[in-house]
């Protein structure tokens, strides 16, 4: 009786074995890196209506974030600024240039500006910023060196797990309220260690883990 | 061993287009995120200016009606909430909140973010937007705006004046008081004398 199967065929279920086995390592490894926030969301940078310099106003100028994100320390929302805003000064400085054509009409019709929302949580998460920033979280851990950027792009995932590294330990990240709205802050050494851990203790502060904190 | 080989020549090729075609982590995209598994991610309720097909004007915030006022907004006619004497357009002389040390650091904090891009941290005009081409911008310390009622200030603030925009929308009606009397102590301390600083502090002047 001749072969049914060649002796190479005695090799083949390992073989195969080990092939599934790297396209599987590959695929996982794959979608480890781009099924995630990190990929995702981080870089997005969308095309607004007006290509709006964060460097030249909050770094150059030294405008605070609160001049123009005024509901930041009240609300769960932080407002993007209306038209009237940028005509306080925008009526005397740069009064006819084009890229501001939109926000002129905007003064002028009340209908809003169209800026295209870049952070944004899931309909299914309650986030608050007031909570956040009149404990001495600063704007720039979860939203990047804004003061750096020509156009805002998403810096970080704000994903769950991103949430909750910090309020697992928030010690780490807290600085004193009044250093919130500086983004160029840099902690003292051993600043979270000491001063840090006080703060946490002085002003009991909660950030709960519990998953209604954030699902309710 | 031929098999092995094209076998990981496929795997590598495939690989390198996923990359040339994904990218990396973090790097810049004009399109919006993919929600991979976009379950209830986005639901019909309205978000804070959000567009929203819905009203005719598009806005999800929804503007006042005529004749309605807003939860907790400060709308009777009080000197508090006006600047002004009860149903009159007079000005009150005098702000109508207690001057506390509280009130002033409040305000200090307020004016800081709100005006002293335009006035100054002195008050007196140079703010950092003059170099930049806001030619008019008034000193407070101008013996007209020191006389002006407390009332007249409020009122400047909330809707503006001439080529100054109003902070109605950007300030609290608290908040603008507040600001009002750190801007009184800005302007006692230019007009101050000597006479004025307390004996034993009078050696650290120069
Ligand atoms: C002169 C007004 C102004 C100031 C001051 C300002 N912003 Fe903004 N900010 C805007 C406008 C307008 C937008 C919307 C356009 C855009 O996204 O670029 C915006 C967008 C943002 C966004 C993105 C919002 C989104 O869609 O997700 C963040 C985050 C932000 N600002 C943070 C800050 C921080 C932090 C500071 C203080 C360092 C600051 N801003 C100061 C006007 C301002
Ligand atoms: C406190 C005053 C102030 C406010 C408020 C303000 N701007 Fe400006 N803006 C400036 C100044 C000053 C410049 C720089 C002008 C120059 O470089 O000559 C500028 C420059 C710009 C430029 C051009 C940037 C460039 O690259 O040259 C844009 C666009 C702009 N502003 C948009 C806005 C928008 C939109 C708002 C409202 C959210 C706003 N500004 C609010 C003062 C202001
Ligand atoms: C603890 C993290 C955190 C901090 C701190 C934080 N933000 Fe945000 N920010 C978010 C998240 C999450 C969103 C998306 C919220 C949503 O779904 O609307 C957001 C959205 C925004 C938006 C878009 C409008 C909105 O509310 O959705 C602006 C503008 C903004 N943040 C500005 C600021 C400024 C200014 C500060 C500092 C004063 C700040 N944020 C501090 C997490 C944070
Ligand atoms: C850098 C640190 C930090 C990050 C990042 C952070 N949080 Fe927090 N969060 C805190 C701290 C600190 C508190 C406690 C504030 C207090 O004690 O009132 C808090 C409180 C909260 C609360 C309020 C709970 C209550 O009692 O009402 C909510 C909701 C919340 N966080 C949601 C989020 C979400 C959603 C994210 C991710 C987008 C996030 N946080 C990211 C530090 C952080
Ligand atoms: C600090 C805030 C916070 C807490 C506490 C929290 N979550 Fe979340 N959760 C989030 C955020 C933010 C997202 C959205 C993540 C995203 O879009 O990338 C999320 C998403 C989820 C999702 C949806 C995941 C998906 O992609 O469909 C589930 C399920 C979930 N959380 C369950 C829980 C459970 C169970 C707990 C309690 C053990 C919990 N969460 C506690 C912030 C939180
Ligand atoms: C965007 C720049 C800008 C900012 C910010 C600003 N002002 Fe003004 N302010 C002006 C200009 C310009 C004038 C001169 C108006 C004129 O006479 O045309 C003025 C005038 C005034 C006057 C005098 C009004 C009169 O009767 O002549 C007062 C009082 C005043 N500002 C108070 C304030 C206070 C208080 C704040 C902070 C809440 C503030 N301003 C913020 C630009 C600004």
């Amino acid at each position: 009786m001749s072969d049914i199967f060649p002796k190479w065929t005695n090799k083949l279920p390992l073989r195969l074995l080990l092939g599934v086995m790297i396209v599987g390592s590959v695929v996982t490894a794959g979608v480890t890196y781009y099924f995630t926030p990190k990929y995702t969301r981080v870089g997005y940078q969308p095309i607004q209506p007006v290509p709006f310099p964060h460097t030249v106003h909050a770094e150059q100028l030294g405008l605070d974030c609160r001049y123009c994100h005024n509901g930041v320390e009240q609300s769960w929302f932080s407002n993007i600024p209306s038209a009237n805003t940028c005509m306080n000064c925008h009526n005397q400085v740069l009064a006819s240039d084009a890229r501001l054509e939109p926000v002129r009409e905007s003064f002028r019709s009340g209908q809003p500006v169209s800026w295209v929302q870049i952070h944004k949580t899931p309909d299914y998460v309650y986030f608050n910023h007031a909570v956040h920033v009149n404990r001495g979280v600063s704007c720039v851990h979860c939203h990047g060196p804004i003061n750096k950027m020509d156009e805002v792009y998403h810096a970080k995932p704000l994903s769950m797990s991103f949430c909750l590294d910090c309020h697992r330990d928030p010690a780490a990240k807290i600085r004193p309220p009044e250093e919130v709205y500086n983004l160029n802050w840099v902690p003292p050494e051993n600043f979270a260690k000491d001063k840090g851990a006080k703060f946490v203790h002085d002003w009991k502060v909660n950030a709960s883990q519990n998953c209604s904190t954030c699902h309710r | 061993m031929r098999y092995w080989l094209s076998f990981f020549f496929v795997l590598i090729v495939a690989s390198l287009a996923v990359v040339g075609i994904a990218g990396f982590q973090g790097s810049k995209s004009r399109k919006p995120p993919i929600e991979i598994f976009p379950d209830m991610d986005r639901q019909p309720k309205l978000r804070p200016q959000a567009p929203n097909a819905f009203f005719t004007d598009g806005k999800s915030s929804r503007p006042l009606l005529v004749g309605t006022v807003a939860r907790g907004s400060h709308y009777q006619d009080t000197p508090f909430n006006t600047g002004r004497l009860p149903s009159s357009t007079n000005f009150v002389a005098e702000m109508p909140v207690g001057l506390t040390a509280k009130l002033l650091a409040r305000g200090k904090e307020r004016y800081q973010i709100s005006c002293v891009p335009c006035h100054g941290a002195l008050a007196d005009g140079n703010g950092i937007t003059k170099k930049y081409g806001m030619a008019v911008v008034a000193n407070l310390h101008d013996k007209r705006i020191v006389s002006m009622t407390d009332g007249e200030i409020f009122n400047t603030i909330t809707s503006g004046k001439n080529l100054m925009g109003g902070y109605g929308a950007n300030v609290t009606v608290e908040d603008r008081w507040a600001i009002i009397g750190y801007l009184r102590t800005l302007q006692l301390a230019r007009l101050g004398l000597v006479n004025d600083v307390p004996a034993e502090l009078r050696a650290g002047l120069k």
